[in-house]
């Protein structure tokens, strides 16, 4: 099978590929943002010194935590519909995917705020700096250096993760390799294009991510 | 009708622990050879061979690099193709295998080059070989670091195994996904499915958690 790898059909199915590739591009990017939006929300509530607050926070996070996206989606995408809640697929999607990452990134953001030792903030009370004040000039700068680099990991897996919204039948990468399959049989050509193009991706990002290790890092002041 | 489906459900319970049981078939098996190759692979990555450093790198970055779903359907649509006919159940082993591997390849590389140089150098100047070296000064050591982001992959491992659903491995997703079609109440059914997923994955993310702690306590007493 493989002496015969036919690169003909996959130069035909080019146009598809690249429909696919961005298609998986503003899907993630569309989660992303809403993640770490969510992740820095869901990280405040849980920080909160109300447990009404903080509860909500801690279970949202501890139960995304502990099961798998697969579920998740299947979960939004079987049980919005029961609800009365009809949306198009890719807005399920996008909402599970939101969601799974939104719980890693507020477990991020607050392993990098608490991180912060606590000297800096007693230093920062005792300079008469106000709470938004502390956070704004002492804890976020600091914690920003040192979650550059989890937060650009869990953005490759956020474009890995993404290859599952082809089983709710929506059009991406991975979708573009079973189409090939589906119509040609030529699972080789299909699913090794697919795996090449998230390649790149990662590549991309993880250069982004030892480029800004080296520049956007601050030194720990201490 | 709620508590009709919901009796139908209680009805099927011993199809979901069938479920259970091929996922942690799947989950359990790859975790013994992920772990295994892994820690294999973790020595060699951070020993002195640069030509098999490399070799395992682009390994890495590869598995990494590229979504598990594809991963699966590359070794199950294309081994086949090459002369290596697989069952679902073996292709599921083999993929989620090779994902742990990888991973925990990194996970013990790192570890063993959080050991300080010294350390290696006393043992060498005390006469111990290379092996003697790794079994009794390193790899103690490292087993420190190792430990909680080992058990951390174990996790994420197990959220994985419900991606081999895909190719129609019976795993709880696979059930989950099954009784959807004959119940139609999404948030009940894969609330179910989350609900046996936290059963597995909440104990181990708190056995994570403990051993950061413990294992941090242990570095500052030393």
């Amino acid at each position: 099978m493989l002496e015969n790898f036919n690169f003909r059909v996959i130069w035909e199915y080019m146009p598809l590929y690249g429909q696919c590739f961005f298609a998986t591009l503003w899907l993630s990017a569309l989660s992303l943002i809403g993640a770490v939006l969510v992740g820095i929300l869901a990280c405040s509530m849980r920080l909160s010194q109300s447990r009404l607050l903080s509860w909500p926070a801690g279970i949202y996070i501890e139960s995304i935590r502990s099961t798998p996206l697969l579920a998740q989606l299947y979960f939004f995408y079987f049980g919005l519909p029961s609800l009365g809640i009809m949306l198009p697929e890719w807005v399920t999607g996008v909402f599970a995917l939101t969601l799974n990452s939104g719980a890693y990134y507020a477990e991020i953001i607050r392993s990098g705020i608490q991180a912060i030792h606590f000297g800096q903030i007693e230093a920062g009370i005792s300079s008469g700096l106000s709470y938004f004040q502390r956070m704004r000039y002492i804890v976020l700068p600091q914690a920003f250096g040192m979650t550059v680099r989890p937060m650009l990991g869990q953005a490759i897996v956020l474009v890995k993760d993404s290859s599952l919204l082809s089983l709710i039948s929506i059009m991406e990468l991975t979708r573009a390799g079973q189409l090939l399959t589906s119509e040609r049989f030529m699972p080789a050509e299909g699913f090794l294009t697919t795996a090449a193009f998230y390649l790149v991706i990662y590549y991309l990002l993880k250069a982004f991510s030892n480029w800004s290790e080296k520049r956007l890092i601050f030194k720990e002041a201490f | 009708m709620w508590s009709f489906y919901f009796h139908e459900l209680m009805r099927s319970l011993p199809f979901f622990m069938k479920g259970v049981w091929m996922t942690v078939a799947v989950a359990g098996l790859s975790l013994i050879a992920g772990t295994i190759i892994g820690f294999i692979c973790g020595i060699m990555r951070a020993g002195r061979n640069k030509i098999l450093r490399a070799v395992i790198g682009v390994w890495v970055d590869i598995v990494r690099g590229t979504p598990f779903l594809v991963q699966i359907f590359i070794i199950f649509f294309i081994l086949p193709g090459i002369g290596i006919e697989l069952d679902a159940f073996s292709a599921a082993v083999i993929a989620l295998s090779n994902l742990s591997a990888s991973f925990i390849c990194e996970i013990v590389a790192g570890g063993i080059l959080s050991v300080p140089k010294g350390q290696r150098e006393a043992a060498t100047a005390s006469g111990l070989s290379q092996y003697h070296q790794l079994r009794f000064i390193v790899l103690p050591q490292a087993m420190r670091t190792v430990l909680p982001p080992l058990v951390g992959q174990y996790v994420l491992s197990i959220k994985d195994s419900s991606v081999v659903s895909a190719i129609g491995v019976v795993d709880i997703t696979r059930v989950g996904w099954f009784t959807v079609q004959r119940i139609p109440e999404g948030i009940m059914v894969f609330g179910l499915v989350g609900l046996l997923y936290f059963a597995i994955c909440y104990p181990l993310i708190n056995l994570s958690g403990y051993l950061e702690r413990r294992m941090t306590v242990m570095t500052i007493r030393l």
